[in-house]
């Protein structure tokens, strides 16, 4: 089965028409690969479907207004996709 | 159907929390200077109208659901089939169901019938988020009032 980070990449190739082998688990999603808010709807909604979640980017979004996260922690892909482990993991919990 | 306040339904019809669906009617005008433009001498409604009118109706359902505390806004339209025209004076049903609860969006998939036979249908996302002001947030009181929102369902402070 492939990664995490595999299937959110594809999801993001797909979602937004960017190259799957320019997408590395290094890529900021809005910094490096300029996937603006209206974009980024899509890929949480294939995301949440995909893995059976509800990312929470309402919390993320106001974590990082408060200055209490930085963007990196959670669209930076290798992070968001640990954060996608951590909510299937909870679920199933 | 007010076109020129953009009211493009006129009344809920059914609308159930519960299967998270809802049902709208939508009188068509006669006459409007809409159809002086679309077109000459071939009126038809015009199919940004009717993917509003699915995005009003879907809107509604997500009102709803969210207790009236909060506000959809429309952020994109999928899959937008037009699947026959749509002519002056016609009665349309409009339907919606949540298709996806997300973190601050939502999806719906909408669609337009005619005595039972559909006319178009899309898969419409939006944002939702708080209501800006209270003016807003009054207007739409007024409107949920005027289409037959069940009053009950308006949360108060």
């Amino acid at each position: 089965m492939s990664s995490t980070f595999d299937r959110v990449a594809t999801i993001i190739a797909e979602t937004c028409d960017i190259p799957r082998d320019t997408i590395t688990p290094e890529s900021h999603a809005i910094d490096d690969l300029g996937i603006d808010s209206l974009d980024f709807l899509d890929i949480a909604f294939a995301i949440d479907k995909a893995f059976g979640i509800k990312l929470p980017l309402e919390k993320w979004t106001q974590e990082v207004n408060d200055g209490k996260a930085t963007t990196e922690q959670y669209f930076v892909l290798k992070n968001l996709s640990a954060r996608i482990d951590e909510l299937v993991a909870a679920k199933g919990a | 159907m007010d076109l020129a306040y953009f009211h493009l339904i006129d009344r809920i019809t059914d609308l159930d929390i519960g299967e998270k669906t809802i049902a709208v009617e939508a009188q068509v005008p006669r006459q409007s200077t809409i159809f002086e433009g679309h077109f000459p001498g071939y009126p038809l409604m015009p199919g940004v109208l009717l993917i509003e009118s699915m995005a009003q109706a879907s809107g509604w359902l997500l009102i709803a659901l969210m207790k009236f505390e909060r506000m959809p806004f429309l952020a994109a339209v999928k899959e937008a089939k037009m699947r026959r025209f749509v002519t002056p004076g016609e009665l349309l049903s409009v339907t919606a169901s949540l298709v996806h609860d997300g973190s601050g969006y939502a999806v719906t998939q909408a669609k337009v019938s005619v005595d039972g036979k559909p006319r178009c249908n899309a898969t419409i996302t939006f944002g939702v988020a708080a209501f800006p002001n209270a003016d807003l947030r009054g207007h739409m009181e007024a409107m949920a009032k005027r289409i037959g929102f069940p009053q009950q369902m308006i949360a108060h402070d």
